[in-house]
């Protein structure tokens, strides 16, 4: 019983990608490329004397205030944080801007290896191995995001009560209404990890 | 006894009446020059969050100063400190604007100019005049700053025709109000006057590219009363105009002495020529300084009769006509460059003054306008209208270019000196508005006391009637003003981190330090929002304490202060700027340091301490801080340039 199912699996592993898989895995391939162009995550502080918005962009290897010839918002973000103890916002803080970009060039020479080998199982592994980096960045940021909202100092001139900014959304934070909401970079290998799917569906229906 | 008193009664009671009188009147209405007042206040509202079209540049007269208003809000903006220290801004207090003002505390700023390429406003510089201390200043409007003082000039007395910029900003045009012995320094008594002093008109260059001001030629000429000038444009480009009084070369009381003749003169200068003499070395040295005789080196100075004493000269948008006023006339005269050009090419002369060949003015002139009495100066606008300022008369003349006909007339309040068009005397006057800029207020304003503002009035000139539509009040005091259109200047607002190249900059609150070298000592601070860095001070009195503070902020507006209690000294700097103060540290004990420009919500804690360890020991601080011996010095420290050193 266990050896068929085996047997069964590894007859899977070794069936041949359609040729629309193919096609859908070069797109998914493609998609990643421009996600270096574009925010991964973006946050937008308004308050009554920033009508206009502080903007904070995270891209998949850097972060980014928003620059103008007369401000320097993520200089001005930290400048009002110290209040309330926070960490500031710091490049050399994001382990993950030092491994990110290398991760998602690594997932498109996995998929041109999946459209060059042809294996199901070539694209298992790009599907398995691109399912845990986006689940992963996912909890990491979130966890980030948590610790720069609970980890205050002490001294701080103005005690909030700790908070996790939302992943998605609204949330007023002293007198600013704080805007989160994933940049396009995350929409593309969103769309990316869909189209991998897709295409194993595809060629794993094939038998049926 | 009895009568005494009846006396006093019946004087009371006609005081009481006076008074009541008085106070009746004073209640009425002001209805003097007041438009339809829906109108006007349409005319003239720039709602709150909305931007004026125009910037007026006013100079400050006597306070030094430079002032910012909108237009047509008329609303003051802000203060350009320019030759006095400002606190308000920190200016003078630095090492770097101290060094410029140097040691003067006042000037007396009469004329604006803003920078010019072929014939029309540019809006990269503001130059202003100090008729006090003959200097010249560059404002820079990119930052809204004073970025040179030049001089005071040599040979100069009293830099009153001054400043007036050629059509390309090749040179700024300046003049002797009062004729001295030359060089400066030199004694004649009064009575060798009208042989021994003189007068010099100049021109200073400007480097095209940075704006700095330096030497370009002076010219020597008779000693009479140099006043106003303008540069030609269009055919008369390349000549400069001023005016002079006192062509009697009287001394003494000079309202009845200066009057005597008919006419004065307006000089007239190819400047190209004297360019030309000073690089060919047709000079000769005087005040260390090579300046242009006219009798040794002919052909380019002539004289002009005018009115007699004339004060504004200005010249048309199409640079063809002159225009010169007595100002105890009634009538402006207009003079024509081509028939200036053509009587000189003639040396059709009726004599001269000191060599100067004088023009005959029959042959030099194509009009009198009657514009009404006491003319002083003309601006122009897009329609092909001039508008001279009635001093005496207390109005405006509205007349039309080429057909010398005054088609309206304006009362203001009260006696108008200058008057501001905008863009008004470039080539491409944009009409639409004027500024009465009005010597005497008399009361039009709530009551001050007896030292009145000045007054500035708005004066719509769309129509063929002109219209009153605001009354605005000025510091003392305004003489001209300038009006640009506001898409002209792309001012910044923050010192990028990247351009504030100064050595002693810092950037990150890590890097801040104090550093002895003997008895130096040399910190280096950061200002940022609620805290300086470093917090505390320690020296030994008698130290020479240099502090370079840098304001690391990098958010418009996000300005921080640096006021040292007791030792005189306050310094602003904006977001992205380094200063440097320097002092004696010879007052023993503990001193504060603190934010003056309020900044954020804790900027009152923002503060640090200066501690300065008595030369003798602990005990000796005690006995040496409050003595009244100290008083002298606090005084002497007081009066800015002075300087704690």
């Amino acid at each position: 019983m266990t050896e068929s199912w085996l047997v069964k699996a590894n007859r899977f592993f070794e069936l041949p990608l359609q040729f629309r898989s193919r096609v859908l895995v070069l797109v998914a391939a493609v998609l990643l490329v421009p996600s270096f162009l574009f925010p991964l995550y973006q946050m937008t502080l308004y308050s009554n004397q920033f009508p206009d918005g502080l903007v904070l962009k995270i891209y998949s290897y850097t972060l980014e205030g928003g620059q103008t010839s007369n401000r320097d918002d993520l200089r001005e973000i930290n400048s009002l944080n110290h209040y309330i103890g926070m960490r500031p916002l710091l490049e050399s803080d994001f382990s993950e801007f030092k491994w990110m970009p290398f991760a998602l060039g690594a997932f498109v020479l996995l998929a041109l290896r999946a459209i060059a080998f042809g294996k199901m199982s070539n694209l298992v592994d790009l599907v398995v191995l691109f399912l845990y980096f986006a689940l992963f960045s996912f909890w990491s940021f979130g966890h980030r995001l948590y610790q720069y909202g609970h980890v205050l100092d002490p001294t701080a001139a103005i005690k909030v009560t700790p908070f996790t900014p939302p992943l998605f959304g609204t949330q007023q934070i002293a007198n600013f209404t704080v805007n989160n909401y994933p940049g396009p970079a995350t929409y593309l290998i969103t769309a990316s990890l869909v189209l991998m799917i897709a295409a194993l569906v595809l060629s794993a229906r094939q038998r049926a | 006894m009895k009568s005494q008193s009846k006396l006093v009664r019946w004087t009371a009671a006609t005081a009481l009446l006076v008074m009541i009188l008085a106070a009746g009147c004073a209640r009425k209405p002001k209805t003097a020059q007041r438009g339809d007042i829906a109108e006007a206040a349409i005319a003239s509202y720039v709602a709150p969050g909305d931007l004026d079209e125009y910037y007026v540049f006013y100079s400050g007269g006597q306070s030094g100063n430079v002032y910012v208003a909108g237009l047509p809000s008329m609303r003051h903006i802000a203060t350009i400190p320019v030759f006095t220290p400002y606190p308000g801004n920190g200016y003078g207090f630095d090492k770097e604007t101290k060094a410029m003002l140097g040691g003067f505390t006042w000037g007396d700023v009469h004329h604006p100019a803003i920078s010019k390429t072929n014939g029309d406003y540019d809006g990269r510089w503001l130059f202003v005049n100090d008729n006090a201390n003959n200097r010249m200043a560059r404002i820079d409007l990119r930052d809204f700053k004073t970025r040179q003082i030049f001089g005071p000039m040599p040979n100069v007395s009293g830099n009153h025709g001054s400043t007036f910029v050629t059509n390309n900003t090749e040179y700024i045009l300046g003049a002797s109000r009062f004729s001295i012995p030359l060089p400066k320094g030199t004694y004649a008594p009064i009575e060798q006057y009208a042989t021994k002093y003189k007068g010099v008109v100049s021109g200073m260059a400007v480097d095209p590219k940075t704006g700095e001001i330096s030497m370009g030629w002076q010219i020597l000429m008779p000693p009479f009363d140099w006043d106003l000038g303008a540069a030609g444009k269009g055919p008369s480009e390349g000549w400069a105009f001023w005016t002079c009084y006192n062509a009697e070369r009287a001394t003494g009381k000079l309202e009845v002495t200066s009057t005597q003749r008919d006419r004065d003169y307006i000089v007239v200068v190819n400047w190209r020529e004297a360019e030309k003499a000073v690089k060919e070395g047709k000079t000769k040295m005087l005040g260390g300084v090579k300046v242009i005789d006219p009798k040794d080196t002919p052909g380019f100075v002539f004289l002009m009769p005018c009115s007699k004493s004339p004060h504004g000269v200005d010249v048309s948008p199409d640079g063809k006509y002159i225009i010169g006023s007595g100002k105890l006339q009634s009538i402006t005269t207009v003079f024509n460059i081509d028939k200036i050009k053509l009587a000189i090419e003639k040396k059709d002369f009726t004599g001269d003054e000191d060599g100067i060949p004088v023009l005959k003015y029959e042959d030099v002139k194509d009009a009198e306008v009657n514009v009404g009495l006491g003319p002083l100066h003309t601006q122009f606008d897009d329609q092909g209208y001039a508008y001279t300022s009635l001093f005496i008369e207390s109005a405006v003349a509205k007349w039309k270019l080429g057909t010398w006909e005054v088609v309206d007339k304006i009362p203001v309040s009260y006696n108008i000196g200058h008057l501001a068009a905008i863009e008004g005397d470039t080539m491409h006057p944009q009409g639409k508005y004027l500024i009465a800029l009005n010597k005497l207020s008399h009361g039009r304003h709530l009551s001050v006391g007896p030292s009145q503002p000045e007054s500035s009035q708005l004066i719509d000139i769309t129509g063929e009637k002109m219209k009153l539509i605001y009354d605005a009040f000025t510091e003392p005091e305004p003489h001209y003003a300038q009006i640009i259109r506001a898409s002209k200047l792309k001012p910044i607002e923050i010192y990028a981190k990247d351009e504030n190249k100064n050595p002693n900059a810092i950037w990150d609150v890590k890097d801040a330090s104090i550093v002895r070298n003997g008895n130096n000592v040399v910190v280096k601070m950061t200002a940022v929002r609620s805290s300086f860095e470093p917090n505390k001070v320690e020296v030994n009195q008698g130290d020479h304490v240099t502090i370079h503070l840098t304001n690391i902020e990098q958010t418009t507006d996000e300005l921080h202060g640096f006021g040292l209690t007791d030792y005189n000294i306050n310094i602003v700097i904006d977001p992205g700027e380094t200063k440097t103060i320097e002092f004696v540290a010879d007052k023993p004990g503990v001193f504060a340091y603190y934010c003056t420009n309020f900044c954020s919500a804790l900027h009152q804690e923002m503060q640090g301490y200066l501690l300065v360890k008595p030369k003798g020991g602990a005990a000796s601080a005690v006995n040496a801080t409050p003595a009244p011996r100290n008083r002298k010095r606090v005084v002497a420290a007081a009066v800015p340039g002075g300087s704690n050193e």
